[in-house]
């Protein structure tokens, strides 16, 4: 799912990375966000988020050019600045994402959260 | 007053009430059909204004914009530019936002104002948001948007009022928004603008649906719940309903009766009590399943559960082709595909809907038990197995589970297969909790019969006196000594398709049996005690006299291959009639006939050939 995406870039060779706890950590404080640091080769996202925590979104990826889930999250809502918080993960392999964003809540596969680029943050 | 009545259409967000607010203003003056040539619903209701102003609603499909992502998105916004063949371009148009979700309702209110077309809009669930503390300024709104504003609550009976009036006063100078964007400008910003000048909000959510959502949404207790709420649906389906679906019945029965001591001896009375009141009563008799089933569906789509029980799925689902929101018209299908399929409008997907109603015919629907507890009950030998199993029971179990496996196959098949291979969103807006208003469900329910009864009914019953034809001629001649049937077409037809079905083991008279099993599978079981030459009062009596019969006359291959023909048969026209009625395409209903008919004759074939090379033959 990841590996599809275009704008991941490719990790150093030979750098492990963390188990995925550690690397949500790392993600959430904010280290580890481009490519000075080893623990993460892409960019944080909605899927990186731990639970009802706020964060501001920075951008919607396109995986494609003219992606129509990419223009329906930003008909939604997720454009700069808003602030989103991730509610609920479903029972079956976090699958999906409940969150929400300005008044309302989306239940969003994580292939389609994983499009909304997000960065620590409260209030917007 | 104007002769021709001013043409209004509702447009909103999905759950910004506008349904509700339709039910209020329209009461029970709608007319349910589709829009020409889709199967998106089109609901049409008249009003007259306390001004004497008749007045044409259109409840729209709800959209989340007119960049539409899906065909009930696209129909809203060709109808809304007054491009949609055959549907007169509105004269007005009535925007429908939720204020207490006006973030995003707002973004589309300025979307559809964009249109040029001149609107209102009627900020709806005035109620909650002043509970919630929401403080939302209408005249504000109003100057910004450059449209008139209105207040509405759509449970409440006057609720519609300040909308009516508006329309009084605007109808005979409508006018397009003074104000519009200018060129080049954020939807977003302009939104938040707006909001920032009209809206006062003291927390995002209601502090019900976060401690709902963290319970229902809980990752166990979440799903125990839905379990409890889905055997609760089930149990209620397939339980209250069946003394309805008796009494239907034994009235049709009994009104066959009267029939037939009225009328002289002879071919028309044969119509009339074999063809038509059978037929009627073949139709009515769904009716029970439908409306218990479709009152618990619309409740919990209504109260905001639908969603979430879609949302604890979905993964699931998914995995197999399907969404987290096919799960509940599969359960329904466990009673009776005809609800199920039906139930399948919840899910807005169109490719989503269509897997999920070729697999519904797959779940054992309640039809099918009669036949197997008569094969069981005469195959099946009662011991216990491992001390507290039943053997009998096992073997019914296992029929039930071969149904979902093959029902989860066939819709990954479906999913490898398909042409279609784009990544299907989910995007589900989990809407805040609401109690379902009595007015909504009644008009909901009223709907869903009127369909079934005027669409689907018309097939079934044209099919089953068409069955009854080939059931009755020709007479046989009045020296003929053996059954009526078997000198019929069926009876005929039955013959033929022996030859067929030679290989998995039916011989002439179960061939026969299949074809009357066709209006209904359950009667099947009388049918083949029709070929037996057994008279017999009813259904139950037919199984206790043929329960001996076929355990001598039948080997065991035959019976287990009988067993899994009926796990996947296709023979219910009912089931048949609804597919082409929901999806609207013949070749949607052969497709789905075909793949059930390929796959039972497969398994039965399997079942037979390998039970005869065992020693069962």
């Amino acid at each position: 799912m990841i590996s599809a995406c275009p704008s991941r870039p490719v990790p150093a060779a030979g750098l492990a990375a963390p188990p995925p706890v550690l690397a949500m950590c790392a993600t959430w404080r904010g280290r580890g966000y481009n490519e000075n640091n080893s623990y993460l080769e892409r960019p944080v996202t909605l899927i990186d988020l731990p639970r009802r925590t706020g964060a501001i979104v920075e951008d919607v990826d396109d995986r494609q050019p003219g992606d129509a889930i990419a223009r329906r999250l930003r008909e939604l809502g997720f454009v700069a600045g808003e602030r989103v918080e991730v509610v609920a993960a479903g029972p079956f392999g976090a699958d999906p994402l409940l969150v929400q964003i300005g008044f309302t809540r989306f239940a969003l596969r994580r292939a389609e959260a994983a499009r909304v680029r997000v960065r620590a943050g409260e209030a917007a | 007053m104007s002769a021709a009545p001013l043409r209004l259409a509702l447009v909103g967000n999905p759950n910004c009430g506008k349904t509700a607010l339709f039910n209020l203003l329209t009461g029970s003056r709608q007319k349910v059909a589709n829009y020409a040539g889709v199967t998106v619903e089109r609901k049409e209701g008249r009003l007259r204004t306390p001004g004497g102003r008749d007045c044409v609603l259109l409840d729209l499909p709800g959209a989340y914009s007119l960049q539409a992502a899906s065909l009930d998105e696209a129909v809203t916004r060709d109808v809304c530019r007054g491009f949609y063949p055959g549907e007169p371009a509105p004269d007005l148009l009535v925007c429908v936002v939720d204020a207490t979700n006006l973030r995003l309702h707002l973004r589309f209110a300025l979307e559809v104002r964009e249109l040029g077309k001149p609107m209102v809009v009627a900020v709806n669930l005035m109620d909650v948001a002043r509970r919630r503390g929401i403080e939302v300024d209408l005249d504000a709104i109003a100057r910004e948007l450059g449209v008139p504003v209105v207040a509405s609550v759509a449970v409440r009976r006057d609720g519609g009022r300040a909308l009516l009036a508006q329309l009084d006063a605007m109808a005979d100078h409508l006018h397009p928004p003074t104000r519009r964007l200018p060129e080049g400008t954020d939807m977003h910003a302009a939104t938040r603008a707006l909001l920032q000048a009209a809206v006062r909000m003291p927390s995002r959510t209601a502090r019900i649906d976060d401690a709902l959502d963290r319970w229902l949404l809980h990752p166990w207790v979440g799903l125990l719940t839905l379990a409890a709420v889905m055997f609760l649906v089930f149990q209620a389906v397939y339980a209250w309903a069946t003394p309805l679906m008796d009494a239907i019945e034994a009235a049709t029965a009994w009104l066959g009766a009267q029939a037939g001591e009225a009328l002289p001896e002879g071919p028309l009375r044969s119509l009339v009590v074999d063809g038509i009141i059978a037929g009627l009563g073949g139709v009515i008799v769904f009716l029970p399943q439908i409306l218990v089933l479709f009152a618990f569906i619309l409740a919990l789509e209504e109260s905001g559960y639908l969603p979430r029980a879609a949302f604890l799925l979905d993964r699931m689902m998914f995995r197999a082709g399907l969404s987290g929101r096919s799960f509940i018209p599969l359960l329904s299908s466990f009673a009776c595909a005809v609800p199920g399929i039906m139930a399948t409008r919840s899910i807005q997907d169109p490719r989503d809907r269509i897997a999920t109603i070729l697999v519904a015919p797959l779940m054992t629907c309640s039809a099918r038990l009669p036949v197997y507890a008569l094969l069981i009950g005469a195959f099946v030998p009662q011991q216990a197995v491992m001390g507290v199993l039943n053997l009998q029971g096992l073997v019914l179990f296992g029929l039930y589970a071969l149904a979902v496996v093959s029902a989860l196959l066939v819709a990954t098949v479906m999913k490898r297969w398909r042409r279609d291979t784009g990544e299907h969103a989910l995007l589900l807006e989990l809407p805040s909790y609401r109690w379902p208003h009595p007015r909504d469900l009644l008009i909901g329910l009223w709907e869903r019969a009127a369909i079934f009864l005027r669409r689907v009914g018309g097939i079934i019953l044209a099919l089953t006196i068409l069955l009854w034809f080939l059931l009755t001629f020709p007479a046989p001649p009045p020296g003929f000594t053996g059954n009526a049937i078997d000198y019929s077409f069926a009876g005929r037809l039955g013959h033929a398709l022996a030859v067929v079905f030679a290989p998995v083991g039916f011989d002439w008279r179960i061939c026969i049996a299949l074809i009357p099993g066709l209006a209904a599978r359950e009667v099947a079981v009388s049918s083949l005690a029709t070929v037996y030459a057994l008279s017999v009062a009813d259904e139950a009596a037919a199984a206790q006299a043929l329960s001996p019969l076929i355990a001598n006359d039948w080997s065991l291959a035959t019976a287990l291959s009988l067993l899994a023909w009926y796990v996947y048969a296709p023979m219910c026209i009912s089931t048949l009639a609804t597919i082409k009625r929901e999806t609207n395409s013949w070749r949607k209903m052969g497709g789905a006939t075909l793949y059930l008919f390929a796959l039972a004759y497969a398994a039965s074939l399997l079942t037979y050939q390998l039970a005869v090379a065992l020693g069962a033959g």
